[in-house]
């Protein structure tokens, strides 16, 4: 399996506050990687170094052997390598979903914009919101501005899709057709790093499972691993409260498909 | 150096007296605006919102010349600065009356409700539950009315009243220096200014806990 | 009879022919504001501590002085250098920079509530800062900051009316020669009065439900 993605030694700082300390862990291709952990334990911060949008200040990150810290002027042209996702959906409020999703192609990857409506559409249709490309992000339901979040990442083709706690600002009926989604593209194999809290969805997809806090990888591996024998004390306790808490909503496979 | 400064300041004097007895003119008249306005009935609304909109739709040198010019033919004779002060006041009234208004809006309805259920008459009601919150909350606007009112008073100049403008057209017209003089003016309108932001501002933060 | 009606209504009608005049510095002086004030209000936003404390004395000064100050000081003020300052342009300039001080405010506001994520969304695309202004976050600033602007607009369109100290014959002006004809002292700034309401109160109507319609998108999105 190649590595896609290699992440190391990566320390992130604000101010002197170290936010990030040292981590390392490679991705494969075609497999989900799920981050995990308390909130404040840098994993928002982690995603945002590894598609550079705040480089690390030490250590650096690998895309297909390419060391991102040394792109220079270039590093906007590999940042769109990345695909990301954010909790708060961040879609452009002055824009339809349809623009939403090709402006990534229009501006940065100059595609014209016949062949770019085509890509968009495609994008649209396969998160099922073709019947509201037209529409604003502010006529929209959170689910649907999500899944809209999700073709804007997917439409520009990229190596990796990072997902920052895509479901946490969802109210809970509307946080099975977001699933449902990131469910059909771990299944076609797209390479994700997913930060959340889902642990169902992590069962289901999760090749590698990372659980993060303050700063540091504390234990990582198969979710097998960390469902029957975690090995630290610091794991075991968040699990048990994660399942009291999310319980109800461990959505494995039976995730439901909204419209 | 600025022999002139004086002059100058004897305007800013009458600046002042313009400015303070409009703010207070146009305090009374623009709550009694914004009460009546929210609260009133049919006809009394409807006046208060006409002369709301009728002021902050024309400008304050219409009114104040409408005023200069239309009193003494009614037999009221009075001095230009009076005259100004009324323009002013009035005019002040009408945007004080909607900072007041926005105050009043934030309370909410909900205030109300509950002083009536609790058996109050809208009178009592308005009195001691709305009132003493909307001075809170409107003191931040109306605190930039009352810094600004010095500014808008500018326009008196033109009905021939001796505040500060037209007091540096006087010393231009004997030391025919007007870039020095209106920088000096301007620095004095905009000192003056900032004073009584940087006063009220002080207040308010004395005052703020004392309300709650 | 007739001709009384005929002589009143000449004199409305030059009285009115003062609106284009007026309107047209309104467009000069709130595009001057316009053309200084944004580029302030980015600097002043995305700029560091020496460009936000310029930019917030600018504000402060064109907000503190009276534009018949400013007004003044170009059109006598400024001749002393030798340069000819004609009464239109000393009260554009003079307005123009006036409203600058307030535009930039309204932009700063609006450009302040586009918010971290948009610029961060446009950023994992691949845009650079520079195509993530211009494409993202200045789109949506202005329009956030549309009921504030067309205040803005009302202001200034009121406050044409000083130009006339300077001689610019728009409406004041020619209500000021209708006075001296007709010996009638209050009738042509009545007259003045309706039209510069007729203009301003559809603005600011415009203006609120503008307000009313951007409450709603902000919580909605």
């Amino acid at each position: 399996m190649t590595t896609v993605v290699s992440v190391e030694d990566v320390w992130k700082l604000y101010g002197k506050v170290e936010v990030v300390k040292g981590v390392s862990f490679n991705v494969d291709e075609g497999t989900t990687t799920v981050i995990f952990g308390p909130s404040g334990a840098g994993k928002s911060t982690l995603l945002r170094c590894i598609n550079m949008l705040h480089p690390p200040d030490r250590g650096t990150v690998f895309l297909r052997g390419i060391d991102l810290m040394k792109t220079g002027s270039k590093m906007s042209y590999y940042r769109s390598k990345f695909g990301m996702v954010f909790q708060h959906f961040n879609l452009f409020s002055h824009l339809t979903v349809l623009d939403n999703v090709m402006i990534g192609l229009r501006v940065v990857k100059r595609i014209p914009e016949d062949e770019a409506r085509a890509i968009a559409m495609k994008a649209i249709e396969k998160v099922r919101m073709k019947d509201w490309c037209k529409q604003y992000p502010s006529q929209l339901s959170g689910g649907q501005k999500q899944r809209v979040g999700i073709a804007r990442a997917l439409a520009m083709d990229p190596e990796v899709i990072l997902f920052d706690e895509p479901t946490s600002a969802l109210d809970p009926e509307l946080i099975g057709e977001v699933l449902q989604t990131m469910l059909d593209l771990a299944k076609e194999k797209k390479t994700m790093i997913c930060v959340t809290h889902e642990m169902g969805f992590a069962k289901a997809v999760a090749s590698e499972m990372i659980f993060m806090d303050e700063g540091v990888v504390v234990e990582s591996g198969s979710p097998e691993h960390f469902f029957t024998n975690p090995t630290s004390e610091r794991t075991k306790r968040f699990l048990s409260r994660l399942t009291e808490l999310y319980g109800r909503h461990e959505k494995s496979d039976t995730a439901v498909d909204e419209k | 150096m600025i022999d002139y400064l004086g002059d100058l300041l004897e305007g800013l004097l009458v600046t002042f007296q313009l400015s303070f007895t409009a703010l207070a003119i146009g305090a009374i008249l623009g709550l009694a605006a914004s009460l009546a306005r929210i609260y009133g009935k049919r006809p009394l609304s409807y006046v208060a919102n006409g002369y709301i909109e009728l002021i902050r739709g024309t400008p304050l040198t219409v009114q104040l010349f409408i005023i200069y010019f239309g009193l003494p033919p009614l037999g009221l004779l009075f001095s230009p600065t009076f005259s100004a002060i009324v323009a002013l006041g009035l005019n002040s009234g009408a945007y004080q009356a909607e900072y007041f208004r926005g105050a009043i809006e934030s309370i909410g309805s909900g205030q109300m409700e509950a002083a009536l259920s609790v058996g109050m008459s809208r009178f009592q009601a308005i009195v001691r539950i709305i009132l003493p919150q909307t001075f809170r909350l409107a003191l931040p606007s109306w605190s930039n009315e009352a810094a600004y009112l010095p500014k808008y008073s500018s326009v008196a100049f033109l009905v021939t009243v001796p505040e500060l403008l037209a007091r540096s057209k006087l010393v231009i017209a004997q030391n025919l220096k007007p870039l020095e003089v209106y920088t000096v003016v301007g620095l004095i309108y905009l000192v003056t200014i900032a004073s009584i932001s940087k006063i009220l501002d002080m207040l308010y933060e004395r005052y703020k806990f004392t309300v709650e | 009879m007739s001709s009384l009606f005929d002589l009143l209504f000449s004199h409305f009608v030059f009285i009115v022919e003062g609106l284009p005049i007026a309107l047209s510095l309104t467009a000069y002086g709130l595009s001057l504001g316009f053309l200084v004030g944004l580029p302030l209000a980015i600097l002043r936003v995305y700029g560091g501590t020496v460009a936000r404390l310029f930019v917030s004395t600018y504000e402060r000064v064109m907000r503190s002085v009276p534009p018949l100050v400013l007004i003044f000081l170009f059109y006598f003020g400024i001749p002393m250098t030798m340069l000819e300052i004609p009464g239109f342009l000393a009260v554009m300039l003079a307005l123009g920079l006036c409203s600058s001080g307030y535009q930039s405010q309204i932009f700063r506001g609006a450009l302040e509530s586009v918010g971290r994520g948009q610029m961060d969304a446009a950023r994992s695309l691949g845009m650079s800062r520079l195509q993530a202004m211009r494409l993202v976050i200045v789109p949506q600033a202005l329009r956030f900051a549309l009921p504030s602007w067309a205040n803005e607009l009302a202001t200034m369109i009121k406050d044409t009316s000083l130009a006339f100290v300077v001689g610019v014959a728009e409406l004041m002006r020619r209500a000021d020669y209708v006075r001296a004809a007709t010996f009638d002292p209050v009738m042509p700034y009545l007259v003045v009065a309706g039209i510069y309401f007729a203009v301003v109160f559809p603005i600011t109507r415009l203006a609120g439900t503008w307000e009313q319609k951007k409450k709603r998108l902000v919580t909605g999105a």
